[in-house]
């Protein structure tokens, strides 16, 4: 998705930007002035500039976490005017530029905000909570070494294609931080589906998907609420249909894992 | 001196790996791999890979991470594909055709043995993603699509549509977090490490500092696996992640390791041109584009501010298909780059700067509709139209070469061991086999392959020879001189003075390694570089300012630490590019090359990988030699023509 064009020329702002010491002290708004900046550069280039003449003047740079600055790493995580990701869909922070803005505009700059994502410093924000709910059952249990030929199971190019829409998301947050529940069901929903569209995903497609739900939900990520901020703030554009799919995944699961019979014996492999 | 043995296998050379595994590697048995710990820096395709895998054999393993999560590692941005020798395509493909493009695209600098052993495993690498779950592209018959890479004439590269660095490194991280979820793996992420720790001549311990709270700590193991990338950021503006970077890889240089082949970077042909001085990474346009695209530049010098739209096809040269035309636009990287930059120095480079060429998908759009196109590149294109403000379905694409690969990297021995026992280099972290130029969708494969299946097998023949339980304590005087050692660069890098932040000394580095250490060196450029680099360097100690302090997060500190290594590793690359009187892939000495500018190589004097030792500050490393044998491919002039 391509964003609309602003500026052409050089242009002046304002940037409003969280400072926060550390997690436990209090943060707050500080005005810093990013003069005559070129419209192809980014909004991180920006705060480049602005660090560098802070570092000049002996001050403590802004901290914003960022690294392959293309969009897919996933780890820039700004809140621009309100928005996670800034003004225009389907692009990460990192992918924002200076011509999207207007000349002598004030850009307001926050860290993701959500109850489990707690800010270390400035603009960065803890995000581990998302590697829990991996561990909890973001994989295929296959161990190295041991598959079948790849070409042995086919795969319906609808389902291969529909699968990489899903596992296209970069596990960045912004999801989370455009709900306001602080939901993470669009995160858990694109692992889900990815694997519950897949042959491979089969043999732990119900555990799978209630123990990562049952992780979020202990994590303290809130309930979908079906507002779709998610999917409008989501760099990678992934659906709610799939955050529809995984309650379909959920509740047939409950089912079946309430119903189906189990082996009650405790006899040892050896 | 140190010792180099290669330690490949005797025997014909498609038997070696398949026998050695069976005759010559030690085992661990299953009671005692719970008693060995390994340490595993870097979570990349190579590092999650091999933690995963260790930890499922039975190993204790600690994975250490810079990133807030193992799933941002760089390999994540690799676009265009994996290149396997499935040959499903049935269009003559074969391991022995792997191995061998791979040894030519190399330009014969690579050791037959690893290549071939790569080869051979790359289909074993497809199969295991597959069954993790990575949707690869598919026909409409269910089966694996394939499509072509530079250097190749056959169709040998999976991919998963622009992402499939993406979609390895979330198959690979899933199977650490599997293991993480058993705490089979600890993971430790935000944590960097500083040094390397040798006790008794042995790689036995790591020191980090967590970027998060800046608490230093020592970690002992009884065996080291640094996964940790190449050292392109060298070049400060690079395809690389801003934080890339060659600190763990140097500690070890500095504790002993050999350095194999520094010089060998890869300079990739289809990048997004440079728009300004604030600029602070490059883009990479993947070369899958080549596939369906068409480089050209005008053959007028006249008319190369005009619209290219206005410009005659008679009136436009497609340069590569013209001087090869038997691979055409999928001529190598290091090839095709070249070639880019004569048609520039020609004066017929094209855009503001004149350093541009087009990459043109105006016959694709015809022969395949504007949709087809999008099926197959759609969100590169989209990346174009964000970075450039242009849309390159009505115009052609600005591409230019940009730094992207580093080919060198820690020397390692046929198990993946450095010159220090229990030190392992997977991944582009080590030398070992793209020779000294890497081919488009190895870099993948090559990652995989020593994380799945290569590492399993060899480290347990260096772990069979160390006692269960022998593993030493942290509270040693090796570790304490070892984490004196970070503290000791903190505080001097804290304590400077000075008025430049760091990003202006990485910046003046980084045009100093471009003018002199690029695409083209000269002896008088690289003794030149070898001037300015140490004056730079002794001014960033003097003239560096890096605010905040150590006992927190701070990323000033994280960088100059980094950029500190940069220095003294960019001074032994020009080194290296000077001693090496020839040209060879990645590597082109203007003073050896043929009338029509192709490289020549000096197979006499330089047929061998130049491992080079550290001695000390201030003193001259030395430069090992380890000759390359060539027992199956003869060494010949590599053509694309």
């Amino acid at each position: 998705m391509v964003a609309e064009t602003n500026s052409t020329k050089n242009i002046s702002v304002t940037l409003r930007v969280w400072r926060q010491a550390g997690p436990t002290q209090p943060g707050k708004f500080v005005d810093y002035p990013a003069k005559n900046m070129n419209p192809n550069m980014s909004l991180l280039e920006m705060l480049d500039v602005v660090n560098d003449e802070l570092t000049k003047q002996g001050q403590e740079p802004i901290a914003f976490a960022h690294d392959c600055r293309e969009g897919i790493c996933g780890t820039c995580s700004l809140v621009i005017n309100g928005k996670p990701h800034g003004p225009h869909r389907g692009v990460a922070s990192c992918q924002t530029y200076t011509r999207s803005f207007k000349d002598g505009e004030t850009i307001t700059i926050e860290p993701f905000r959500a109850h489990p994502f707690p800010v270390i410093k400035d603009l960065i924000t803890d995000r581990s909570a998302f590697d829990k709910i991996q561990q909890a059952g973001g994989f295929v249990s296959v161990r190295t070494g041991s598959p079948c030929d790849a070409n042995a199971l086919p795969i319906p190019k609808d389902s291969a294609d529909l699968a990489m829409d899903a596992a296209s998301c970069i596990g960045c947050g912004a999801c989370v931080a455009a709900c306001k529940n602080a939901s993470a069901m669009l995160f858990v929903a694109a692992k889900v589906s990815q694997f519950a569209l897949l042959p491979q995903g089969q043999p732990e497609r119900e555990r799978r998907v209630l123990s990562m739900v049952k992780t979020m939900d202990d994590l303290g990520f809130g309930n979908c609420t079906n507002q779709y901020e998610c999917s409008a703030a989501c760099p990678k554009t992934i659906s709610h249909d799939f955050i529809a799919r995984m309650n379909r995944e959920y509740l047939r699961a409950s089912v079946l894992e309430a119903f189906r019979p189990k082996s009650t014996s405790t006899a040892g492999g050896a | 001196m140190a010792k180099l043995e290669s330690k490949v296998p005797s025997g014909p050379l498609a038997d070696k790996w398949r026998k050695y595994k069976a005759e010559s590697l030690k085992l661990v048995n299953p009671a005692n791999k719970r008693k060995y710990e390994v340490i595993v820096v870097g979570a990349g395709l190579a590092g999650s890979s091999a933690a995963a895998t260790l930890a499922e054999l039975g190993y204790k393993v600690k994975c250490f991470v810079i990133h807030d999560s193992p799933r941002r590692a760089h390999s994540i941005a690799a676009q265009g594909g994996i290149n396997a020798a499935k040959n499903y395509q049935n269009d003559g493909d074969s391991v022995y055709r792997l191995f061998y493009d791979t040894i030519k695209g190399g330009d014969y600098r690579a050791r037959e043995a690893n290549v071939h052993r790569l080869a051979e495993v790359s289909v074993n690498i497809i199969d295991q993603c597959v069954a993790q779950g990575v949707p690869f592209a598919r026909e409409y018959g269910g089966l694996l699509a394939n499509r072509s890479f530079g250097g190749a004439q056959v169709s040998r590269t999976f991919y998963a549509r622009g992402q499939t660095g993406q979609q390895l490194l979330l198959g690979a991280y899933s199977a650490l977090m599997k293991m993480a979820g058993q705490d089979a793996v600890q993971v430790f992420s935000n944590e960097e490490m500083s040094d390397l720790v040798i006790v008794d001549g042995q790689a036995k311990g790591i020191i980090t500092r967590n970027l998060n709270t800046g608490e230093i700590r020592r970690w002992a193991a009884d065996a080291v696996i640094l996964a940790t990338g190449g050292y392109g950021n060298v070049f400060n503006l690079s395809t690389y992640a801003r934080q890339s970077n060659a600190t763990a890889i140097w500690r070890a240089y500095k504790r002993g390791a050999c350095f194999g082949n520094p010089c060998y970077t890869q300079i990739h042909p289809t990048c997004i041109p440079v728009s300004g001085d604030y600029q602070s990474k490059l883009t990479l346009m993947s070369e899958s584009l080549r596939n369906d695209g068409r480089i050209w530049v005008p053959k007028k010098k006249e008319d190369c501010k005009k619209d290219p739209a206005s410009i005659p096809e008679e009136d436009r040269d497609y340069y590569l298909e013209r001087i090869y035309p038997s691979f055409g636009n999928l001529a190598p990287r290091d090839v095709s780059s070249r070639a880019a930059m004569r048609m520039c120095d020609e004066g017929r480079g094209i855009g503001e700067t004149g350093l541009g060429v087009y990459l043109d998908f105006s016959d694709a759009i015809k022969r395949l509709t504007e949709d087809g196109v999008r099926e197959r590149y759609g969100n590169l294109f989209d990346i174009y139209h964000e970075i450039t403000n242009e849309n390159a379905y009505k115009t052609p694409m600005r591409i230019f070469p940009a730094v992207h690969y580093t080919m060198g990297g820690l020397w390692v021995d046929y198990n993946l061991m450095s010159n220090i026992p229990g030190l392992f280099v997977l991944g582009e972290a080590n030398f070992s086999d793209h020779g000294a130029n890497r081919l488009g969708a190895s870099a993948l494969m090559q990652g995989l392959a020593d994380g799945y299946f290569v590492i399993p097998y060899t480290i347990g023949d260096y772990l069979a020879t160390q006692k269960p339980g022998s593993r030493p304590s942290a509270d040693r005087a090796e570790f304490k001189q070892a984490e004196d050692n970070v503290r000791g660069v903190i505080k001097r890098l804290l304590s400077s003075t000075g008025k430049e932040p760091v990003s202006h000394f990485h910046k003046r580095l980084g045009q100093i390694m471009w003018k002199n250490c690029g695409m083209a060196r000269t002896k008088e450029g690289l003794e030149q570089a070898l001037k300015e680099i140490p004056a730079l360097r002794e001014e960033y100690w003097k003239n560096v300012r890096v605010p905040g302090s150590a006992d927190t997060l701070n990323q000033s500190l994280e960088r100059a630490f980094r950029v500190a290594d940069f220095f003294e590793l960019g001074e032994l690359m020009c080194l290296d590019a000077l001693t090496r009187e020839e040209s060879c892939g990645g590597h082109f000495r203007e003073e050896y090359q043929y009338p029509d500018g192709e490289c020549k190589r000096d197979d006499e004097k330089f047929g061998h990988v130049a491992a080079w030792e550290f001695q000390g500050d201030g003193k001259a490393p030395l430069r090992n030699v380890e000759p390359l044998n060539y027992e199956t491919v003869k060494m010949s002039v590599r053509s694309y023509k």
